[in-house]
């Protein structure tokens, strides 16, 4: 549906992103993650056929962005960040106006323009002035224009900045269900949205890619990702089992809990054996053994924050 | 090519039109030409009384020399003097708001986008010169005017808007202030309308060039009531030529480089 191909975008002297190269399916939720000034929306403005790139090539269903940039833009419903909105219009003629862009049939006008108001929870504001909505209120038209018109794609930037608990929580079970039927790009440095919402990520650092996939995919990848964690609860000192400090299998261990640890196993299966068997003599009872899962936070801090860390395995491009 | 130039041209009157300072710039607009007007039919008053004891004075005195001609005139001033404001905020505050990333993100053409906003500016402008026509029937019933004559300067003042307003939205899309883009504008427009005085300090071939290129040489005549075809090609150039380059500048987006 979407595919990047070797982007690189130069803002004059300066390298805006580099050699970025991805593709995105039908019917996908995918994070563009990545720390301030890391390229996101550069690609996003690339993506959209706001911009050029300065060399590669973006194409959206079969059409060049350079070519037929029209084509394209008639395919996407794009969300910027900080929804640029016109002040001086209420909600009803800007969507009527977004409508008219998009070149909706006038006969279904009304219709799509109630659906998508309806969807965004604006009926009470449909004939409020922009200027007098509040931060997240605007963040909702910004969603309800992007909507409009039933794009396939759509691209978010920070869909939910400035919006409150139970509004950011409808809004991600909203871009989750769209992901059923579109595809969606989501821009976002909320690590724990993406992990909710997304199926794919793909990370960005100093305008290169460095690293995409599903989140599972990208925990596997990462060298440590073969470390067991075993969860129990001890009721006893812990100072009085040293043996298990001391145990060269055992590569951390954590307090997670009044009486609850966590300790990192090295993954060897005679090793575990032997040290299960340990635990359990030693009268301990084992709450939990299972492989550790890195969250998103921890990939891309690994990646971003320590990005020389040569551990890491995955699809990384440096 | 011009894809939704409908959508955008709508969407700048509605927000022009909700806009207070148009109503303020029409308001101010109105009442100088009104001024203008008076003044123009109480000297032609104290002529015509004067004129009553002087039958050479009163063979000399008409309404189109003593009030048409020099009220159009001094309309086509008060529009380069009120363009700059209408044309001001029309890229200048979509880039301020950044919602001109918003609007090129919508399947419209760069060409719909840039003629949207210049025919809103235009209606506007037509808006605005509504204002003069109840002057223009007072002259009807005060006197009896040659409408060829009205008719005429009302096409130059439209032709001299259209130029106007054609060099206002590329300064307006040169920058994200609004007040430089006045200033860029009616100084632009003020050097393009006196350049002609120029032409005596430059040789023979310099002076006809700054000749053409100035607005007084080609507003000359639609003030008489002259339709010159030359004059009517120059207007239609100039706005052309200052179209074509704020298309230019839309397009420094799409540089690769």
């Amino acid at each position: 549906m979407i595919q990047v191909i070797d982007v690189t975008k130069y803002y004059g002297q300066r390298l805006a992103v580099e050699g970025v190269d991805f593709e995105v399916g039908e019917r996908r939720v995918v994070g563009l993650l990545g720390p301030n000034g890391a390229g996101k929306t550069t690609i996003l403005r690339i993506l959209t056929c706001y911009l050029t790139p300065s060399s590669g090539r973006v194409v959206v269903s079969g059409y060049d962005s350079e070519k037929e940039p029209l084509k394209i833009r008639e395919k996407i419903g794009f969300m910027p960040e900080n929804v640029p909105l016109y002040g001086e219009l209420s909600v009803w003629q800007f969507l009527g106006f977004v409508a008219d862009s998009k070149g909706i049939n006038p006969r279904y006008k009304r219709q799509e323009i109630s659906k998508v108001i309806s969807l965004c929870g604006l009926e009470r504001l449909e004939r409020r002035l922009i200027r007098h909505l509040s931060k997240g209120q605007r963040q909702r038209v910004g969603l309800a224009q992007a909507l409009l018109g039933d794009p396939p794609i759509l691209i978010l930037d920070e869909p939910t900045a400035g919006l409150d608990p139970a509004q950011v929580v409808e809004v991600r079970e909203l871009i989750k269900g769209l992901g059923r039927d579109k595809t969606v790009i989501l821009s976002t440095h909320i690590l724990p949205e993406a992990s909710q919402v997304c199926q794919e990520v793909i990370i960005l650092n100093n305008g290169r890619v460095v690293a995409k996939g599903t989140l599972t995919e990208l925990g596997k990848r990462m060298e440590d990702s073969d470390q067991i964690s075993l969860l129990f609860k001890l009721d006893r000192d812990l100072q009085n089992l040293e043996w298990l400090r001391d145990d060269p299998m055992i590569l951390g261990l954590t307090q997670c809990g009044k009486h609850l640890y966590e300790i990192q196993i090295k993954p060897s299966e005679d090793g575990i054996k032997k040290l299960v068997k340990k635990i359990v003599d030693a009268g301990i009872g084992i709450l939990e053994l299972r492989q550790k899962e890195f969250s998103l936070e921890e990939i891309f801090v690994k990646l971003v924050v320590y990005g020389d860390d040569t551990s890491y395995k995955g699809e990384m491009v440096r | 090519m011009v894809k939704g130039l409908n959508a955008v041209m709508k969407k700048d009157i509605l927000v022009m039109f909700s806009s207070p300072i148009y109503y303020i710039v029409s308001f101010i607009f109105t009442l100088i030409c009104g001024y203008f007007f008076y003044s123009n039919v109480m000297y032609f008053n104290l002529l015509s009384i004067q004129a009553s004891s002087d039958p050479f004075l009163s063979e000399m005195l008409n309404l189109s020399d003593m009030v048409i001609k020099p009220f159009f005139g001094n309309i086509i001033i008060i529009t380069l003097l009120f363009i700059p404001l209408l044309t001001m905020r029309i890229f200048s505050e979509e880039k301020r708001q950044g919602t001109i990333e918003l609007l090129f993100t919508y399947p419209i053409s760069d060409w719909g986008c840039l003629l949207g906003k210049y025919f809103a500016v235009m209606i506007s402008y037509v808006g605005m010169l509504l204002w003069t026509l109840p002057l223009v029937v007072l002259m009807g019933i005060i006197g009896s005017p040659d409408w060829g004559i009205v008719l005429v300067a009302y096409i130059g003042i439209l032709l001299a808007g259209m130029g106007f307003s054609a060099f206002g939205v590329f300064c307006s899309s040169l920058t994200e202030n609004q007040i430089i883009s006045a200033v860029l504008t009616f100084g632009g427009l003020l050097l393009i309308w006196a350049i002609g005085w120029m032409k005596r300090l430059g040789g023979e071939i310099v002076g006809k060039v700054l000749e053409y290129i100035s607005m007084t040489t080609h507003i000359e005549s639609f003030s008489i009531g002259v339709l010159d075809s030359r004059d009517i090609l120059y207007f239609l150039i100039f706005c052309s030529f200052w179209l074509y380059f704020t298309k230019k500048v839309l397009e420094q987006r799409y540089i690769k480089r």
